[in-house]
């Protein structure tokens, strides 16, 4: 009995190993990021829902002059699980977006304002548009940005909160900025946010920190929508998979018992 | 297959379908009554887990085919509108990317336990053959399945990997040309690589009947690696095995749950999340967790067709292990030396996997050529030679005595 409670520990050991190896060997590459604890970590952790509100006012009034989340839609920020905005709101929201349409019965496109069902309009009509208003840099879209980078939210943060003078004797190309977080220390964009950029509607001291939190927590929603609906079944799930082992268990020993 | 006379039909519409077609007599043999050595432990539960393994794949991946487009221009938005629109579509592509981890973690046991109680010897090399050409499919559907998400990675680790045919003398840019569909990674490609994705896990699942057919011959190896020498040491599959296997099974899915729920990206490249540009390279190109062991070996040699020969005998030599392996005894159990050796190559994997994470250069450099050193002096001298030096410990009479000693042993303790 020992003997075998030894072994599957034992392998259960040796597969977790197995399997976060390479997990293990990237993590210590690159410069130490600014950890946070945000409130979407850890099995339990859910969004905060005022603090997506401010992290979409954040995007909306300064990342979005540049960025697109081209794979978000309005209707989705009155969905469960995100800002939940009211629909009401989410129209209005929408409504500050124009799309083509079309072509309507003459045979003509025409503009109109974005409903909930659109995505949330670009800033730029295509990339070409969007390098030649920034310099020759393409402002990436942001949909998946908190997955697309190693420990996305906390690489968002420091990259936000990290801009500097550049220290003594770094030669900076120019048109680049000095970030401590950013791969090779030199971004293209400007410090976007600086304390009260933008105006809280629900009266948090919009300081340096506190936005770059707030936008941050925002993309995370952006990139994995559905984070709180995985956790919630995640648990039904594991509370269900380990009574239905406790009683397979309870079975298999019944069944060998008159074997040994 | 042994064991499948006792079925007696008794209700008129089994015994109908019996004389027409005996598929339930063969079904009984083979998985009830279906004579198994009693002592085997829980490594023998893989078998079990690699049917569901596959089976999850396969269910999950005919629903992701249903809402997936295979277009260079929409197979990334396809795939994230399975993620945002698609009801459970989350739940659907997070359990098939990390199955595919998962199958290749539960098939590396699998193959390891067969290393360690000799479970390729006489008279079962064929179904360690078998075995290896499953495994060998496996690595295609999975870089084929990878492709198609069509993210940096994707596309950047199919352009090297496509590109490892081209270093094939005379034949390299014919075979370039057919894998590519034109002259780089594109759309061509990623449409017949969507077609193979579809079409190779039934190759798996038909070569799957032929390996347990073959087990089914000789039955299971076992711990003590020993012939069965009769009725007294084995149980019928069912239940005993059904039960054990299922439990495991159960197991083994809280392990997967623990991926799918809270760590869905933790076997992930974040670079995959980056829809693929042609002009832009990552700075690191990797290949998925599974495929580092091989990856190190392709790069600690400084000539790419080497590097590809290379890669292929390290892949190959795995289907000579039944010829290579001199020693009579199975188990490890019995051999002191190869015993040692065992751990020392899987350690040897363990390190060749790290390495291929890492960049190849400096000390990484270094520790993989050793590393890739080893794997093969293992295989090409360790495992010969182990055979005609080593000693072995006394066998023990048979299975039954052994499983009695112990479980006195047990109660006398």
């Amino acid at each position: 009995m020992k003997n075998k409670s030894q072994i599957i520990l034992r392998s259960i050991v040796l597969a977790a190993g197995l399997a976060l190896l390479p997990a293990a060997a990237q993590a210590s590459e690159g410069v130490a990021l600014k950890q946070v604890d945000w409130s979407f970590n850890g099995p339990f952790g859910t969004f905060d829902r005022p603090q997506l509100k401010r992290g979409f006012q954040v995007y909306k009034e300064v990342c979005a002059a540049c960025h697109s989340i081209k794979f978000v839609s309005y209707r989705n920020l009155s969905e469960a699980g995100g800002p939940q905005f009211t629909e009401a709101e989410v129209k209005t929201i929408a409504a500050a977006g124009n799309v083509t349409d079309g072509p309507n019965a003459d045979g003509e496109m025409f503009e109109r304002p974005a409903e909930p069902k659109d995505r949330i309009v670009k800033p730029f009509p295509n990339d070409n548009a969007a390098r030649a208003a920034n310099n020759g840099a393409l402002p990436p879209d942001l949909s998946l940005m908190a997955k697309a980078r190693k420990n996305g939210p906390d690489y968002l943060y420091s990259v936000l909160t990290g801009y500097a003078e550049p220290p003594e004797g770094v030669v900076m190309a120019d048109g680049m900025n000095f970030n401590h977080y950013f791969p090779g220390q030199q971004i293209a964009m400007p410090q976007p946010l600086s304390d009260d950029q933008v105006t809280y509607e629900d009266g948090t001291p919009a300081t340096l920190d506190q936005m770059a939190q707030d936008v941050t927590a925002f993309l995370m929603w952006t990139a994995e929508p559905k984070l709180e609906d995985r956790h919630k079944l995640g648990l039904k799930v594991m509370m269900f998979l380990v009574l239905f082992a406790g009683l397979l268990f309870a079975t298999y020993k019944r069944v060998w018992k008159d074997q040994h | 297959m042994s064991g499948h006379s006792e079925f007696q039909p008794t209700s008129a519409p089994v015994k109908w379908l019996e004389r027409r077609l005996p598929i339930l007599s063969l079904m009984h043999g083979a998985a009830v009554a279906f004579p198994t050595p009693k002592n085997l432990n829980y490594w023998w539960t893989f078998g079990g887990i690699l049917m569901f393994c596959l089976g999850v794949q396969i269910i999950t991946g005919v629903i992701l085919v249903m809402h997936f487009t295979p277009h260079v221009d929409m197979a990334f938005s396809s795939v994230e509108h399975i993620m945002r629109d698609v009801n459970y579509g989350w739940l659907i592509r997070y359990i098939h990317s990390n199955g595919a981890s998962m199958f290749f973690l539960a098939v590396y046991i699998h193959m390891f336990r067969g290393l360690y109680y000799g479970s390729y010897k006489e008279p079962r090399e064929l179904i360690w053959i078998l075995g290896m050409v499953i495994y060998v499919l496996m690595t295609a559907a999975a870089f084929f399945g990878y492709v198609l998400v069509w993210g940096q990675m994707s596309f950047w680790g199919a352009t090297v990997i496509t590109n490892l045919f081209g270093a094939i003398p005379l034949v390299g840019d014919f075979l370039l040309s057919l894998l590519w569909g034109g002259f780089s990674v594109d759309n061509p490609t990623l449409n017949r690589l969507f077609s193979l994705h579809y079409l190779v896990p039934f190759l798996i699942a038909g070569v799957v009947v032929l390996h347990i057919w073959a087990l089914h011959v000789p039955g299971n190896n076992n711990p003590l690696g020993i012939d069965v020498k009769g009725p007294q040491d084995t149980v019928t599959f069912h239940p005993y095995y059904t039960i054990k296997d299922t439990f495991a099974v159960v197991m083994f899915m809280i392990f997967f749950a623990l991926f799918v729920f809270y760590m869905p990206n933790a076997l992930g490249e974040p670079d995959n999340y980056i829809e693929a540009n042609r002009l832009s390279t990552p700075a690191h190109i990797v290949p998925e967790w599974y495929l580092l062991p091989f990856y190190a070996i392709l790069r600690s040699i400084p000539d790419k067709l080497l590097g590809v020969i290379a890669m292929g005998i390290a892949i190959f030599v795995l289907f000579l292990v039944p010829w290579l392996d001199t020693s009579k005894v199975r188990s490890a159990r019995f051999r002191p030396l190869y015993k040692q050796f065992f751990w020392l190559f899987l350690i040897d994997a363990l390190i060749l996997g790290y390495i291929g994470a890492k960049p190849a250069e400096g000390m990484y450099l270094v520790i993989g050529r050793i590393a890739t050193a080893y794997y093969f002096l293992h295989f090409f001298i360790i495992l010969p030679v182990l055979g005609l030096v080593e000693t072995p410990k006394p066998l023990p009479e048979s299975i039954s005595k052994s499983v009695l000693d112990k479980s006195a042993a047990g109660k006398a303790a």
